[in-house]
């Protein structure tokens, strides 16, 4: 059972690119570059799908903030992505235009990094590692849970939405960042980048799943899942759950970010629009209708409602929030395990 | 002698009745010669008063007045200008006469043309036309005016050139309780040469900021205190919703939105059907949008939120779900747009304290009908038979169906009724901001952050925290802007929850577990 999903996705990033190189436009068997972006943009949904079940899932908690540890990764590679511009904006400066505009003359010191490319992507992990330790430690210390937590966590991403909507912030304000030209000195819109780019997403997330497996089958795991069902006994057992709900939130919090630092240069632009309530419920709802508490399910509901919304934006757009909407709701009432569940009950 | 003649026939055609009274040498000397000369001329002719003065500075402005052997000619409007040489038109020069021609409108019947004039007046207060003003000042009736008159003069005789006018006029207008003569004063006190004048006017100042200090901390709390209402209103129906049944309904935000929408459809009605009764149609849209609301909830708690009492996660999701669809449906009905909704004609304007306070109707009117909702559902909670069963039900669910109360009867009862107070604030907010499908999504978050500030289970919370997440909110944002005001308050919520899961103002003793 687990197997067959590890190959399907091993087979999807291989063949897409593959389909996309080998065949010439026009050919039968020649996939257009729209599908490799549209298969790494779902990659990465997947990875942050599998996140949010590994601690809702697995440890019951519901983040509705996973929003932003997913913009802060991408805003951390959009710093470096932008400094990749080099002088090629449209003022021809040394700064990101954003900046120019703004009337800086030079380089905030958050942005002290942003010329090295492993500098940077170590900070866009770090920094949401660190703030989902810190932000879950006060959290769990206080014994915080259910409902309250999801409420304080979309208020802390609301928070943060309105505070990177300031141009002040040194963030872009409302634009964001965009017209990304290169990374490590290559430019990004050559099929070879874009097919390097897909390939990696589906690489990170076969770790992240391995990952995730080798957890949640460890102790730690079993440990995990024993305090979803029950925490006060597992208290009265002798383990701390602060511990155990802490390293499951920062573990995921860390997996969103990577999923946003290779969202960004496939989709080239970042914005506070990312971390609006509705993005990060929208993840829930991806874990939930694949199933939640399997590893399977995530990816696949990621998949299944980012594919439906493709389709249904591309021939129907009003009626997309209808579909959404819906599949919140019949998710809850009918599917509580989701695709998952309701292949388990066809096998029976 | 002819000219002459020209200049009387093209007057007296213009409707002139005392043309005799402006000299034409005068006339001509506004028209043409040294800039300072011309002012001056201008100037003379304007402390005449003469109505007919007005005519020919407006033939001027227009184009229509012609030198013609150095003497001016003017043609009836709409007619082809005389033959001749055009008079030059600097921009002072322009403005000189702009100003002219306010000043002489001062002296109109009509009281709005009066009004208009001092309005533009307002800003250039000039000592050359004292007399002119001082004689308005005389002759006017309406009160409101004559303080603005009496401004007006004080301020002119700001400009005069005797430093002792000028002390006089500095003491005179430490009486205002005005911003604009406060802002006057600033701006002369800088280029004051004269001592005695500067402390007279910087003592004029500081008795008029004094006075305005009061009006501005008067308005702070005034728009903490309709922001708090309003925040009162939305909430309330979430303090039924939520602190009462426990249910986080996520489209609680989108029941004020279909009450907004019921007052439109509402207003839609009266204007096509009963025109002549648009101001009253308020009183149909409160019903109506308390039904429209009350129906949309009971369907919801019938359908969707009556299955999953008990798991809050999955209640929240669904909610979250019906959000969605109840915006897509009302995007599909109205459009994406706002929709227009009109304030009646009493809730427009407002009632002006100070000079520089002034309360919007529909503001006090949103004040006060936040009460009412408050004291009629604390009413409705304490003495009615649905208010005791709704308690008892939200104390101890069993113990009430032992007793033989119909539980799930009311659970829906409860919940629409949570939905209509959301109808209601709906329609409330219609009259203050826009009506569109994204609505309820701008309140949703302050919605959950009143009611779990002010605790689960009572309404005494959810009034304070009402009220006082609108004060403080408007008092951060006068110190550190909007956006650094709302984010501290978020991050005050996280910090509450924290501390007090319960809320700050929660029941103490057994009632809470």
């Amino acid at each position: 059972m687990k197997k067959p999903l590890l190959i399907a996705v091993a087979v999807l990033t291989l063949l897409v690119p593959f389909l996309h190189l080998a065949f010439p436009p026009g050919h039968a068997l020649h996939l257009s570059e729209f599908y490799v972006g549209l298969l790494g943009k779902f990659l990465c949904f997947a990875i942050c799908a599998l996140a949010l079940d590994l601690i809702w899932g697995f440890g019951g908690i519901l983040s509705l903030g996973h929003g932003l540890f997913f913009a802060l990764g991408g805003y951390g590679m959009g710093m470096y992505l932008m400094r990749q511009i080099g002088r090629e904006g449209q003022y021809q400066s040394d700064l990101p235009d954003f900046m120019v505009f703004l009337n800086w003359k030079e380089l905030p010191w958050h942005w002290a990094l942003s010329d090295s490319l492993v500098g940077q992507i170590f900070l866009a992990l770090a920094v949401p590692g660190l703030l989902a330790a810190v932000f879950g430690y006060f959290a769990f210390r206080s014994r915080i849970q259910g409902v309250y937590f999801s409420i304080i966590t979309q208020a802390l991403t609301v928070a943060a939405m309105l505070l990177f909507f300031r141009n002040e912030t040194g963030f872009g304000g409302n634009n964001g960042f965009t017209d990304f030209k290169r990374i490590a000195g290559m430019p990004l819109n050559t099929p070879g980048m874009k097919v390097g780019l897909c390939v990696a997403s589906g690489v990170a997330l076969i770790a992240c799943y391995l990952i995730a497996r080798a957890l949640t089958q460890s102790r730690w795991g079993r440990i995990l899942q024993a305090i979803r069902d029950a925490e006060g006994r597992v208290r009265f057992l002798g383990y701390d759950p602060v511990a155990f709900k802490l390293s499951a939130y920062v573990i995921s919090a860390v997996m969103c970010a990577l999923a946003g630092i290779l969202y960004v240069p496939q989709i080239g632009i970042i914005n506070p629009g990312e971390m609006s309530p509705a993005a990060s419920i929208e993840m829930a709802i991806w874990a939930a209708v694949g199933g939640r508490g399997t590893l399977i399910g995530p990816v696949i509901g990621a998949f299944f409602v980012n594919g439906t919304k493709s389709v249904f934006t591309a021939v129907w757009p009003e009626g997309w929030l209808y579909i959404l909407g819906g599949l919140f709701i019949a998710v809850t009432l009918f599917l509580p395990q989701g695709l998952m569940g309701l292949a388990k009950r066809f096998k029976k | 002698m002819i000219k002459r003649l020209l200049i009387g026939w093209c007057l007296a055609l213009l409707g002139f009745s005392a043309w005799a009274a402006l000299p034409p040498e005068l006339l001509t000397r506004i028209a043409t010669g040294e800039g300072d000369d011309r002012v001056a001329a201008l100037n003379e002719a304007v402390t005449q008063a003469d109505p007919a003065l007005a005519d020919y500075l407006q033939a001027l402005l227009d184009g229509r007045v012609r030198l013609r052997e150095g003497k001016a000619v003017v043609a009836v409007e709409g007619a082809a200008p005389p033959e001749g040489e055009e008079p030059m038109l600097n921009n002072r020069l322009r403005r000189e006469i702009d100003s002219a021609l306010a000043g002489l409108a001062l002296l109109s019947k009509d009281r709005d043309v009066r009004a208009k004039a001092l309005a533009t007046l307002r800003e250039d207060a000039s000592a050359a036309k004292l007399p002119l003003y001082e004689r308005a000042l005389a002759a006017e009736t309406d009160t409101k005016l004559r303080d603005q008159l009496g401004a007006l003069v004080a301020g002119a005789k700001l400009s005069s050139t005797d430093a002792a006018q000028r002390r006089a006029a500095a003491t005179e207008l430490a009486g205002s309780a005005d911003p604009t003569t406060r802002a006057l004063l600033l701006e002369r006190i800088g280029s004051e040469t004269d001592a005695a004048t500067k402390a007279a006017m910087k003592s004029a100042i500081d008795a008029i900021g004094d006075r305005l200090a009061w009006g501005e901390r008067a308005q702070l709390l005034f728009s903490g205190l309709s922001l708090g209402s309003v925040l009162l209103l939305v909430a309330l129906g979430l303090a039924i919703t939520y602190g009462l049944m426990g249910v986080i309904n996520m489209a609680h935000g989108e029941l004020l939105m279909v009450g907004a929408y019921a007052t439109y459809c509402v207003q839609q009605g009266f204007r096509a059907w009963a025109p002549a009764a648009f101001d009253y149609y308020l009183w149909l849209a409160l019903p109506a949008s308390f039904l429209a609301a009350a129906l949309v909830g009971a369907a919801m708690e019938r359908t969707v939120i009556r299955w999953l009492y008990g798991r809050p996660l999955e209640t929240l999701l669904a909610t979250w779900g019906i959000s969605l669809v109840l915006m897509q449906a009302v995007r599909s009905l109205f459009g994406a747009q706002n929709v227009a909704v009109e304030n009646p004609g009493w809730l427009s304007g407002g009632w002006a304290l100070l000079p520089n306070l002034t309360l919007p109707y529909n503001r006090l009117a949103i004040i006060a009908f936040a009460a009412l909702v408050l004291g009629g559902m604390a009413l409705l909670l304490a003495k009615t038979r649905l208010g005791l069963m709704v308690r008892g039900v939200t104390q101890n669910r069993r113990m009430a169906a032992c007793v033989g109360v119909n539980t799930a009867q009311v659970d829906t009862m409860a919940f629409a009724l949570g939905s209509g107070i959301a109808g209601l604030a709906g329609c409330a907010l219609s009259q203050i901001g826009n009506v569109g499908p994204d609505l309820g999504q701008s309140y949703i978050v302050d919605a959950f952050m009143v009611v779990v500030l002010g605790g689960v289970g009572q309404l005494a919370g959810t009034v304070y925290a009402g009220l006082g997440l609108g004060v403080l909110s408007k008092l951060l944002e006068g110190w550190q802007g909007a956006v650094l005001a709302k984010i501290a308050l978020l991050l005050l919520l996280v910090l509450v929850i924290q501390k007090k899961p319960q809320g700050l103002f929660a029941l103490k003793g057994r009632s809470v577990e």
